[in-house]
Order: C-alpha cells, then sequence, then structure tokens
C-alpha cells in the first residue's frame, strides 16, 4: 500500500487532469480554465460568508445558553432559600445538561475558526494565483503556435488547475463542516423553541419559575395567614373575657381607691 | 521536492529533510491502517510541522506543480480515508 502523502498526490493530479480533459486547443485551454478559477474563487469568497455565519450564529446560541445557565443558577439558589430542594436540584440538573452543549459549542466554534482561517488562506493565495496566471495566459496565447510554448501552457495549466483543485477540496470540506454544524445548531434552537430547555425570558414554558412562584406565593399566603391569626390571637384573651376588659378600664382608676376601701 | 499541503499551499523542501518527511508519512499511513486515530492526529499534526519547518513556501504566483500532498491540517482519520476512496 503507498503512502497517505503519494495517494493523496495521485488522487489531486488525477482531479487537476480531469477538470483539463475538457479543453481541446491551447487557447481555449487557458481561457476556459481562467473563468474556471475565476468561479472557483468566488465559491471560496462565498462559502467565507457561510463559514461567518455560521460562526456567529453559535456565537449567539453560546450565549443564549449561558444566559439560562445563569438563570437556572439563580433560581437553584431562591428555590433552596424557599426550602424546595427538589426544585433546587432539578434547576441545576439543567443547567449541568446546558454546560455540556456549551462545551459542544466551544469546540464547533473552534473549528469553524480553523475553517476560516483555511479559506481566507486560499481565497488570498488563489487570487493572486489567478492574476499570475491571467498575465501568464496572455503572453503564451500570443505565441502559443511555437511548440515550446505548447509545453509551458500545460505546465502553467497544471499549476493552476492542482491549486484549483487544492481550493475545491478545501472548499467542500468548509462546506461538509458547515453542513454538519447548521444540522446541530437547528437541533439546539428546535430544543430552545420548544421549551425542552427553559426560556431565558422566564416564559409561560418556564416550570421551575413557575413553581417557584408558587411557592414563593404560598410562601406569602402562609405569613399572611399567620399575620393574622396572631391578630386574632392576641384579641382572643380580651374575647373570653366580654365585659371585663371594659370594665377593668373603667374601673381602673377607681381600682387603686377599691382594694384601698376592700381592704379598710 | 514540492510538496503541498492542503488548504495552505506548496513548500520547496530540500532533498535532505525529505527522509524525514517520509518516515513521518509512513507513520501517518500505519496509523491510518491500523484506525489508530491518536496516532494518526499526531502524525498528521507533526507532518505538517515538518514540512513547514523544512520547506520554504513557494510564493502564490508560482505555478509549479506539486509531489506529493499533506492533508489539511486538523482532518481527522475518516475524512482522510474519504478523500482517498474518493480516487479508489
Amino acid at each position: 500500500m503507498s503512502s497517505v502523502m503519494k495517494r493523496l498526490s495521485g488522487i489531486v493530479q488525477a482531479k487537476a487532469n480531469k477538470a483539463l480533459d475538457k479543453a481541446e486547443n491551447p487557447a481555449d485551454m487557458l481561457d476556459l480554465s481562467y473563468e474556471k478559477q475565476a468561479e472557483n474563487l468566488q465559491k471560496v469568497r462565498r462559502a467565507l460568508a457561510d463559514v461567518a455565519t455560521a460562526k456567529k450564529r453559535l456565537e449567539l446560541q453560546a450565549a443564549e445558553l449561558q444566559a439560562q445557565a445563569s438563570k437556572l443558577q439563580d433560581q437553584a439558589k431562591q428555590a433552596l432559600a424557599q426550602n424546595r430542594e427538589d426544585l433546587a436540584r432539578e434547576a441545576l440538573s439543567r443547567r449541568s445538561g446546558l454546560a455540556d452543549q456549551l462545551t459542544e459549542l466551544g469546540t464547533q466554534h473552534s473549528q469553524v475558526e480553523a475553517q476560516q482561517q483555511q479559506l481566507e488562506t486560499t481565497a488570498t493565495r488563489l487570487s493572486t494565483q489567478i492574476e499570475a496566471f491571467r498575465t501568464k495566459k496572455e503572453t503564451l496565447k500570443a505565441s502559443y503556435t511555437a511548440s515550446k510554448a505548447q509545453a509551458s501552457i500545460g505546465e502553467a495549466v497544471s499549476g493552476i488547475s492542482e491549486s484549483m483543485t487544492d481550493a475545491g477540496m478545501t472548499l467542500q470540506r468548509a462546506q461538509d463542516k458547515i453542513s454538519q454544524m447548521q444540522a446541530r445548531g437547528a437541533a439546539i434552537d428546535e430544543l430552545i423553541d420548544t421549551g425542552a430547555l427553559p426560556d431565558a425570558l422566564g416564559g409561560a414554558k418556564d416550570d421551575i419559575q413557575a413553581q417557584l412562584d408558587a411557592t414563593s406565593q404560598t410562601g406569602q399566603v402562609d405569613s399572611e395567614l399567620a399575620a393574622l391569626k396572631a391578630e386574632l390571637g392576641s384579641a382572643a384573651p380580651a374575647a373570653g373575657l366580654p365585659g371585663a376588659s371594659p370594665g377593668a378600664e373603667s374601673t381602673g382608676p377607681a381600682d387603686p381607691s377599691a382594694p384601698a376601701g376592700g381592704g379598710s | 521536492m514540492i510538496v503541498r499541503i492542503l488548504g495552505e499551499g506548496r513548500y520547496d523542501v530540500p532533498e535532505a529533510d525529505m527522509p524525514a518527511i517520509e518516515q513521518l508519512d509512513a507513520q501517518l499511513t500505519d496509523a491510518m491502517d491500523r484506525e489508530d486515530e491518536v496516532e494518526f492526529d499526531s502524525s498528521l499534526a507533526d507532518l505538517v510541522g515538518q514540512v513547514r519547518r523544512s520547506g520554504v513556501q513557494l510564493a502564490a504566483d508560482d505555478l509549479q506543480t506539486s509531489g506529493l500532498v499533506v492533508p489539511h491540517e486538523g482532518s481527522s482519520l475518516a475524512e482522510v480515508r474519504t478523500l482517498l476512496n474518493e480516487g479508489a
């Protein structure tokens, strides 16, 4: 079995030659090749825009998941303050699920950056190469009847064709990665939309918040109830002695004299 | 020898440095045959590094063809296998 580098070289040459077979005479070959290069460069530039979009989307998703994670952390604290350990546990367990998603997004983000880097390099080099080829093409066309020029045309075209093949393979790789990420990104969006992850803005779908609010309301009702009971409680002894307190109050001032009178 | 790193460009590597590159190429090939992803990843990183260190990058307007091709930096074993199968 031949080595990876040799086999890959064979594949690149085969692809490059295949791209050349379409042209019949050297002058057409030069023009066709040039047109193809320009098209390829456009494709690489479009892919660069797609990569930038994919990167932005990952960043937005990460920010959203991050916000949800902080919110769940707050909710866990709130739940503990309300003695709802069950809810706190639920909030923390969801938060840990989000942390995994965030790690995954981070990995994807660095992959997208690597793709962006390679495509930028490809675009820059390709555009320089195409320009060099364009100049050379005109020179070669002017003298291509000379047999020596035919060989030069072949070399120049093979050279540019190999670079085009490399660009095509790099583009394909970037596009594969982007579509994998788009599929995964759509899954995360769907997860957020269907409320499998709690809404960052605390909508109706946020069941933890609903329970916390309910607990908090119950707590408020309980404390109001206790306050009422306390009020009634302080009034109760008075109610148990009807007339006694008004009597005590009215006879209050006379009291000192009454025991004194009773005593004498 | 002109060596191309996919997605990066071509390097003119002195013949004296070729044995080191061939050695890493053999390691990479071996890792692929054994389906050893860890070894594959590190061999590829070493190979890319070696080509960059020993070679001189060709100017973008140079139209020479290469004699050997290194996969994209960071390619997985599965990706390279797919590329190689395209030619089969």
